[in-house]
């Protein structure tokens, strides 16, 4: 169907287009996807910590670490 | 045969929520990357170019599955609203907000993807019409449920208040939906209908559901997993947290003796999750 990459690439005229529609589709779900891991991250890593064995010894100065994103 | 009834109710728990989504999670991403893959392959291999719009026309492979997942997510937000509202349940608020955010980026994809859309086919990016308007209101109703819910210091009152007006807001989606044979719109009618056959050629048909399935699946997966986060800030200092979270931690860590020696038998291994 397509000439080349070249002619993948322009859609016919519409490259800019197409290419700016999946670019900020893909981006924008990237960006929520690593957001959310991110998050889910940070709470693991405090409550991990918060209820380890050692927990009391080593996390005294992190004890009021906010949970709120 | 036997059939074993599946107690829904007691995933409104959030032990039980959360045991549920670590063995569905996987299977979502997964089926969303191979609907994905098929669905682009489709749509740019497969299906011919549109004989009136050329290649922009592939723009609606992500413009219409994006723009539906903005009204059923945000029909389904209100549903947990009103379940919120009438029964109190904890995890109906944990749901319809963590819904939100994916609404509304489907919502403003379906924006963006609409006005690349337009320019080449009608000549410009926007235009003050009821169906963009109305999506355009649709987003704002997403980021006012958002705002409002974190406004209010009182997590419960934010929770009512929110769910209020995402209850109120939820008759914007018949507009958004029915616009196009309500008002004389530049937007174009309806291709797809249950009652009707599709008209457009089977391999664009096939390219738009199988993106479509990719963005429900995708969309499931992701509440679901920011449910889970926020079913955990939220129950932190819950026993099946501190369950949840060493399990984790130990299964991760397996050379840690220290984690591992005090590794709970409680409701969430019984559970299994994975």
């Amino acid at each position: 169907m397509w000439d080349g990459i070249g002619d993948f690439i322009a859609m016919g005229g519409h490259g800019p287009y197409v290419w700016g529609s999946y670019g900020v589709f893909a981006m924008v779900l990237l960006a929520e996807v690593s957001v959310l891991a991110r998050r889910r991250h940070r709470i693991r890593t405090i409550l991990a910590r918060r209820s380890s064995p050692g927990a009391a010894s080593t996390w005294n100065q992190k004890q009021e670490e906010s949970l709120e994103p | 045969m036997t059939y074993r009834r599946i107690r829904w109710l007691k995933f409104t728990a959030p032990a039980n929520f959360y045991a549920l989504v670590q063995r569905l999670a996987p299977w979502l991403w997964a089926g969303a990357a191979v609907l994905a893959v098929a669905g682009l392959y489709t749509g740019f291999f497969v299906a011919p170019p549109d004989y009136q719009q050329g290649n922009s026309y592939r723009i609606m492979f992500i413009h219409v599955p994006t723009a539906w997942m903005g009204m059923f997510l945000y029909l389904l937000m209100a549903v947990y609203a009103v379940i919120y509202l009438v029964w109190r349940i904890k995890m109906a608020d944990i749901m319809a907000r963590s819904l939100a955010p994916t609404g509304a980026l489907m919502t403003l994809l379906a924006l963006w993807t609409g006005a690349l859309w337009g320019a080449p086919t009608w000549g410009t990016f926007w235009v003050w019409d009821a169906r963009l308007t109305s999506t355009l209101i649709l987003l704002f109703l997403f980021l006012g449920y958002i705002a409002l819910h974190a406004a209010v210091d009182d997590r419960e009152k934010g929770g009512r208040a929110a769910s209020l007006l995402a209850l109120i807001g939820a008759v914007n989606v018949p507009i958004i939906y029915f616009s196009v044979e309500w008002w004389h719109t530049l937007h174009q009618g309806m291709s797809i209908t249950l009652t009707q056959a599709p008209t457009m050629a089977p391999s664009m048909f096939t390219a738009l559901l199988l993106m479509t399935g990719a963005c429900w699946l995708y969309s499931a997966a992701v509440t679901l997993r920011r449910a889970q986060a926020e079913a955990l800030e939220r129950e932190s200092d819950s026993q099946w947290v501190t369950e949840a979270v060493q399990r984790e931690h130990a299964l991760r860590q397996p050379a840690a003796p220290a984690v591992r020696a005090v590794e709970p038998r409680g409701a969430i291994s019984k559970e299994g999750d994975s």
